[in-house]
């Protein structure tokens, strides 16, 4: 394998991974997916390569997953049996994606790696994130139109995955009051797990495809994804680990901030409609993948696939994908605190309306 | 204050105070860390044990500090309240 390097940490980048991990926690905590999005990119953004963002994020998530997973089985939002089929098959997925990845290291080094990831994110979030996005918008606007949207609707397509029967490979699923057969698990898992290896949230696709094509609620969904992560993330350490890409130091850092803001992001989820976590998720998704596009020319140029670039316009570059991220990680955090506050104030009103008319009736 | 909201407290600063010991450890043998990951690359693979083992410890330490913390100051999930039936 190509030469690795870990990148210097001093006070100041060291404050910056603290940051960056407690909204990254946060945003995991209320979504259920990595938050990596932003922290990889903020890794990658400091210098790290691709792959050893990859992994110490790998190795920072999985301790945490299970930290987030077991607080939102306290509010009773986590579907294990599915979280456990899930996960299994995206450890495969996982192994696939990791060797992937280190074909591209071992064939361009660093800067394949960042390239590779960069493209990843761009394709994956633009599809996801608009989707997501779109359909929080129409429950918004259901909402605003004094719609039902209280209740979870099931999906055509999550309608018709449960109704196919295939002997032998049915199980039952809680957060489906449903039953499904493995045969369309496996395929899902498989794809949340080659993402994960790749750019270490394979949550955009496994919290999309259990609301959308399995037909879970999208609460019970982000909580799920914590125990897909949790399962994914130890095996993808222990590839990364084996070839001694994690960097411990950046994973435990950001670790310090990002178990702050899980459990921040999970108390949140208990004070919010499904919509809101549709809509944060989808927001963020867009800003990030608008930051990566910045990045692209300078890794193009770096392996010799387009004409050398001005250093001055490389670097302005550079602040216009840093100034996104930093744009999305700001949407983000703030989105949810409005979320959990607001929703604090109103739960804290309908407690005294509730007490008030108590006391007159007793 | 309450008995229970004092024991939570003192759970959060006995946490609190592990936390801050085991990131004092991170913090001086940095740069062994970075070393064995380099003597993992180059064959000693057993050493892959390392950042797993030190990852579940920190987020058992740090996330039991964490959570007693965000109840100490208050921060706790909705509580669903049902009106009577009539």
């Amino acid at each position: 394998m190509e030469a690795v390097t870990f990148i210097q940490i001093d006070p100041a980048n060291a404050l910056q991974l603290f940051l960056v991990g407690f909204v990254g926690g946060m945003v995991s905590g209320f979504i259920g997916s990595g938050g990596a999005f932003v922290l990889t990119p903020a890794m990658m953004t400091m210098g790290a390569p691709g792959i050893v963002a990859v992994a110490s994020n790998m190795c920072h998530k999985f301790p945490k997953a299970i930290v987030g997973a077991l607080k939102r089985h306290e509010y009773g939002q986590v579907d294990w049996k599915l979280g456990i089929a899930m996960g299994v098959f995206a450890e495969i997925g996982v192994f696939v994606g990791k060797h992937v990845m280190s074909r591209i290291q071992d064939a361009y080094g660093d800067v394949g790696t960042s390239l590779y990831v960069s493209i990843v994110f761009i394709v994956v979030l633009a599809t996801v994130g608009t989707f997501v996005l779109r359909d929080a918008w129409r429950l918004y606007r259901a909402e605003r139109a004094g719609a039902d949207v209280h209740t979870h609707t099931v999906t055509r397509a999550a309608r018709y995955l449960q109704s196919v029967e295939i002997p032998g490979t049915m199980v039952y699923f809680a957060s489906l009051k449903a039953r499904m057969s493995i045969v369309f698990i496996a395929p899902l898992g498989f794809a949340t797990g080659m993402l994960a290896a790749t750019i270490a949230v394979g949550g955009f696709i496994g919290v999309p495809a259990m609301i959308y094509l399995l037909g879970a609620p999208a609460l019970m969904a982000s909580a799920t994804e914590l125990v897909i992560a949790f399962i994914m993330g130890l095996g993808g350490t222990i590839f990364y680990a084996l070839d001694g890409v994690v960097d411990i130091r950046l994973a435990m850092i950001i670790l310090a901030g990002s178990l702050f803001g899980i459990q921040l992001g999970a108390v949140g989820t208990t004070y919010v409609k499904d919509h809101a976590v549709k809509l944060v998720m989808g927001l963020i998704m867009v800003i990030v993948l608008f930051s990566r596009f910045f990045y692209l020319p300078g890794y193009l140029a770096s392996m010799g696939r387009i004409e050398p670039i001005a250093p001055q316009t490389l670097a302005m570059l550079k602040m216009l994908g840093d100034g996104t991220l930093v744009l999305a990680l700001a949407v983000g955090g703030l989105a949810i605190l409005w979320a959990l506050f607001s929703g604090m104030v109103a739960h804290r009103q309908q407690h005294e309306e509730l007490a008030a008319a108590d006391g007159i009736e007793d | 204050m309450s008995s229970g909201k004092s024991v939570i407290l003192a759970k959060a600063i006995a946490y609190g105070i592990a936390s801050v010991a085991l990131y004092a450890l991170l913090f001086v043998y940095a740069g062994e860390t970075v070393e064995l990951a380099r003597r993992t690359r180059e064959g000693e693979t057993i050493l892959f044990l390392v950042p797993i083992v030190v990852a579940f410890v920190f987020s058992f330490v740090h996330g039991a500090f964490t959570g007693f913390f965000w109840v100490a100051v208050g921060l706790n999930p909705a509580v669903k309240k049902k009106k009577k039936k009539k």
